[in-house]
């Protein structure tokens, strides 16, 4: 995989595909986080089927589980399930894949869909590596709307507290959730403060759709020692269609064929542009 | 009488088995001391972690652990580890699978006066809800030893809860008859059948004493296990008893007498009548006066099961 950007927008259109198939799924953050996947699974994490017995793997942990439609197709593209499979069968009924993660499934470790779990279950991984002085690394994603979670808050303090640096929270703050913008329904800047005064080291990706950005964040908060990283990814709710882009409405929202026809091209044409 | 407290009991079985056993970890959220945990904290501070008053977290990050091979036991007042981590319980132990030992401490109505913030009276309901979840309610310090023992050998999530207080023994030192998740007969009548839980189940034993006084002879069961429920051995109990009492120091819903009832009424219907604390903030007093008061108590049980036996 040379064209990583290339290839997000492959992906991007398996997941239209599937949250049409299935008839439903959160669309707009599965386009703002998809990149952060694919940098993880495919240029930062050992995780792959045939190491999941490992000990020594990364562990990841979706807690905006929401996004499921964009975990699948990035799980998919690593060789956890097929493709194509998945698209025909999300969401349908007795599928195994339901509309949020779910651990009977290779690949995924935790189940998720109730926002502000994931951070403190990580902390439980990376404690457990220190414990046992393995060296591998903790990442989880949360949404930005997720942060008004108080468990998230227990999560930031108790991570600075045991100085986690085997662990790497991302938030994919795209600056809206389901009722509109987070800043309206619940302010949050600065967020860069907040986490530094929990201890953590924050590395403000300005591009969170940009895989090199990414991949140099990742970079930085493995080389960070004796505190946790977050990595602040300003991202846009919907990326890759003018026709989602920074619309709230888009959360959910299962694109008519009309949209669907509109969203396949500027899929095409972003492609296009970066190969 | 005895002045070990099941939780130091819990605490004495884990500080033996991590001498062979680093996998094993104890967690508590400022609860250390209330979980009879400190020596262990002292001890092996290496497979111990603070969390702090964050009850959320200590059962994710127990969650996390588990998932990378440790053997957590977290402790924490039941009142909260029940109702403000229950979500934490339900998602991250029970639906993930995760081998936690979740310890409800200071559980029931063992913090008296303090009231019902304090109290746990919901959390047998509340757990035995989420599937994949078990519930444990020991009834004596030899028998929680033993269940710890157990629960260290399989990898599926559990809930436990135990009092504050130092309970009299119902067994005896290297005489503890225990079967995993299967009940234990303590002695065998035709008149009644009396099925308890935790505390209540050595005023059962004493109300089957003051029964034989009257010529009444009665069944008792420890029902440790409430989840998975000894079914077998509640049929076998109703079926060679002319009526039931539960009693469970629990709100009247959800809780032991529900689930008695609810095998009882499919499999051989018979008059069962549960013995709980009411519908309602208890009265404030130490749990002693707490139980007396609500005829929790050897001479309630066997007061309620003469009325009983009359009457069927
Ligand atoms: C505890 C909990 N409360 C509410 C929800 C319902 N919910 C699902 S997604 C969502 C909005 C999430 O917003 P954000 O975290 O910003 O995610 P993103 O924008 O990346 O989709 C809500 C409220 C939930 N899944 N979990
Ligand atoms: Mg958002």
């Amino acid at each position: 995989m040379d064209n990583l950007t290339a290839f997000s927008y492959d992906l991007r259109k398996k997941v239209v595909e599937m949250i049409i198939e299935g008839k439903g799924g959160h669309i707009g953050g599965d386009m703002s986080v998809i990149d952060i996947l694919i940098t993880l699974y495919f240029k930062q994490m050992n995780i792959s089927p045939e190491n999941m017995d490992d000990p020594n793997r990364d562990r990841f942990v979706l807690s905006k589980g929401h996004s499921v439609e964009a975990y699948y197709a990035v799980l998919a593209a690593k060789g956890f399930f097929s493709m194509e499979d998945v698209i025909a069968n999300f969401s349908k009924f007795g599928s195994k894949y339901i509309g949020h993660p779910n651990n009977k499934l290779p690949g995924i470790e935790m189940n998720s869909g109730s926002l502000g779990h994931g951070l403190p279950v990580c902390i439980g991984m990376a404690l457990a590596g220190k414990m046992d002085t393995r060296d591998y690394r903790v990442y989880t994603v949360m949404g930005d709307g997720e942060l008004a979670e108080g468990s998230v808050w227990e999560g930031a303090m108790a991570a600075g507290h045991y100085k986690l640096d085997n662990l790497c929270a991302v938030i994919d703050r795209n600056r809206l959730q389901i009722s509109g913008s987070t800043e309206d329904v619940m302010h949050h800047d600065s967020q860069i403060e907040r986490w530094q005064s929990f201890g953590w080291h924050v590395i403000d990706v300005k591009n969170g759709n940009s895989i090199d950005e990414l991949d140099a964040a990742f970079n930085e908060a493995k080389a960070t020692k004796g505190q946790p990283s977050l990595v602040l990814a300003n991202t846009v709710k919907g990326c890759g269609s003018k026709v989602m882009e920074n619309v709230a409405s888009w959360h959910h929202h299962v694109p008519t064929e009309e949209e669907a026809k509109q969203i396949f091209a500027d899929f095409e044409e972003r492609r296009e542009a970066c190969i | 009488m005895n002045k070990i407290p099941n939780r130091q009991a819990i605490c004495e079985v884990l500080m033996d088995k991590v001498k062979t056993d680093k996998d094993i970890v104890v967690l508590c959220s400022d609860s250390r001391g209330s979980a009879s945990m400190t020596p262990f904290a002292n001890e092996y501070p290496d497979n111990f972690v603070e969390v702090g008053i964050a009850e959320q977290n200590l059962v994710s990050i127990s969650a996390g652990l588990a998932k990378c091979g440790k053997k957590p036991f977290a402790a924490s007042p039941a009142c909260f580890l029940s109702t403000r981590s229950y979500e934490q319980a339900k998602v991250d132990c029970a639906y993930s699978n995760t081998n936690v030992t979740l310890i409800g401490i200071s559980g029931g109505i063992s913090y008296g006066a303090l009231g019902m913030s304090h109290h746990s009276a919901q959390d047998i309901a509340a757990m035995s809800a989420i599937p994949n979840m078990r519930v444990y309610l020991p009834s004596d310090r030899f028998q929680t030893a033993c269940l710890i023992e157990n629960l260290l050998q399989d990898e599926k999530p559990a809930y436990l809860r135990v009092g504050r207080n130092p309970v009299e023994d119902v067994y005896k030192e290297g005489n503890v008859p225990f079967e995993m998740d299967k009940a234990t007969v303590l002695c065998e009548g035709t008149d009644v059948a009396i099925i308890a839980c935790g505390e209540m189940v050595k005023p059962s034993l004493d109300a089957a004493k003051l029964l034989k006084e009257q010529c009444i002879s009665a069944t008792v069961i420890d029902m440790y296990c409430v989840k998975p429920l000894d079914k077998d051995a509640v049929i076998k109990a109703a079926q060679n008893a002319k009526a039931v009492i539960t009693v469970e120091e629990h709100a009247p819903f959800g809780g032991l007498g529900s689930m008695v009832s609810q095998v009882v009424a499919a499999e051989c219907p018979k008059r069962v009548i549960n013995m709980t604390l009411p519908d309602a903030p208890v009265i404030t007093g130490t749990s002693k006066e707490v139980f007396d008061y609500y005829g929790l108590n050897a001479k309630g049980i066997a007061d309620k099961a003469v009325e009983l036996v009359k009457n069927v």
